[in-house]
């Protein structure tokens, strides 16, 4: 390739791979993929971010891998190669976690091991990666993840706020005094339908801003 | 038994895969448009929940849990092949999955033209890989409790994704915000769903 038609990095195409999947093509809330998983964990900020981290790795690493690999995988075994590329990420991700954040890979449970199923990262694979060079699918990866986390870090944020009063941890509200006013947590924050809802709303409110999303 | 009976009724009702642990979302919300699809691919997942969580129970038993190897003899009392466990389930899921549709395909050609195109997609359902590692988690003493948590779930599924798709078809008459339309709606009425089988928490038999 010669230098005056090589890309340079970020050109804009590939900047476009990252941004819009944070806004416009966002994996949960428009592609809605990667549910799954997504909304058991957002009781509280701080699972959240980690299995936001750690999706976005395994989606970037697993992306770059089965990019490179993507002219000698066989056609008709694509699908489990794919998965024992992520199985194997997953796995990576999952030792890590025991054994340098036990607490918080104690809270994600069986969460962390539902990421091999986690439909963004099979869709991203088969949509993106099979087709494209390892760059873009890198930055594909890092935005799927991206936008994954967003929607992730944005309802977790309201379920642990409005539900417990805190955030990451910090009792923010008892130390802002709104208790004496005669102020509760929403109890009903904290259980599982309220992060079905909270998305829903998010949903709502980003397609009233981009009526071009809205369903017939 | 009454053990047994309380795994059943705790895994459709209390547990639900779908409505407490949000599992096998991605295929509740793309094929829940209508009942009869739903139908087939609630019985498609109980089917193969039936099969691979004893299969992955007897596997963890005696082949990755800490001095699970035992039987081979005393050197292998302290292998622990646990870490292997995200690999082996995932295989040992799709195998099934394979195997499954083969069988029902040469015993059952009417069952199989049903299910048919759903089959395959069972094996990336969070649902199946969640049923198992719950299965794991919740150490289960012998494949009878296995095999009965495994069917509830299944059912559990099922429940969710027929009155989802039950719904759904109804509300394709009313007038729903435009913004909300689709997949906003389904999202709440799914959560609306939740709230109501929370009233079954804390049944115990």
């Amino acid at each position: 390739m010669s230098s005056k038609e090589k890309e340079p990095l970020f050109s804009e195409k590939n900047r476009k791979l990252f941004t819009d999947q944070l806004g416009r093509n966002n994996p949960v809330t428009v592609q809605v993929l990667g549910i799954c998983s997504a909304l058991a964990v957002t009781v509280k900020l701080e699972p959240a971010l980690v299995m936001a981290l750690s999706v976005t790795i395994v989606l970037a690493v697993s992306n770059l891998i089965v990019s490179a690999l993507r002219n000698y995988i066989p056609d008709r075994i694509r699908i489990i190669v794919q998965l024992v590329v992520i199985a194997t990420m997953v796995i990576l991700v999952d030792q890590t976690l025991k054994a340098y954040a036990f607490d918080v890979s104690r809270q994600l449970s069986v969460f962390v091991g539902l990421i091999i199923t986690n439909c963004i990262i099979m869709g991203r694979l088969e949509a993106f990666a099979m087709a494209n060079k390892p760059w873009p699918a890198l930055l594909d990866g890092i935005g799927a993840g991206a936008g994954y986390g967003i929607i992730l870090i944005i309802v977790a944020f309201f379920r642990e706020f409005l539900g417990s009063g805190t955030i990451m941890g910090y009792p923010i509200l008892e130390k802002i005094g709104v208790y004496s006013f005669g102020y509760e947590d929403n109890g009903m924050m904290i259980l599982p339908p309220m992060a079905l809802i909270v998305v829903g709303l998010i949903i709502w409110v980003q397609r009233s801003r981009n009526r071009e999303l809205i369903e017939k | 038994m009454e053990n047994l009976l309380n795994i059943f009724i705790k895994s459709i009702f209390v547990d639900n895969m779908v409505f407490a642990f949000f599992l096998g979302m991605c295929s509740y919300l793309a094929v829940s448009k209508t009942v009869k699809t739903s139908v087939g691919l609630g019985i498609a997942v109980i089917f193969v929940l039936v099969i691979t969580v004893p299969v992955n129970f007897l596997i963890e038993k005696y082949i990755l849990r800490k001095g699970a190897l035992i039987w081979l003899g005393e050197s292998f009392a302290d292998v622990d092949l646990s870490f292997l466990t995200f690999m082996i389930f995932i295989a040992v899921i799709a195998a099934m999955v394979q195997l499954v549709e083969m069988i029902v395909e040469k015993f059952s050609p009417a069952l199989y033209n049903s299910l048919g195109i759903f089959l395959p997609l069972i094996a990336v359902n969070c649902a199946i890989l969640g049923a198992s590692l719950f299965m794991q988690e919740r150490e289960f003493l012998n494949i009878t409790e296995a095999l009965v948590f495994g069917a509830g779930s299944g059912i559990g599924w099922f429940l969710a994704i027929v009155g989802i798709a039950a719904i759904r078809e109804k509300i394709r008459y009313s007038n729903v915000p435009a913004p909300l339309r689709g997949l906003g709606i389904t999202f709440i009425i799914t959560g609306l769903m939740a709230i109501a089988f929370m009233g079954f928490m804390g049944i115990k038999l």
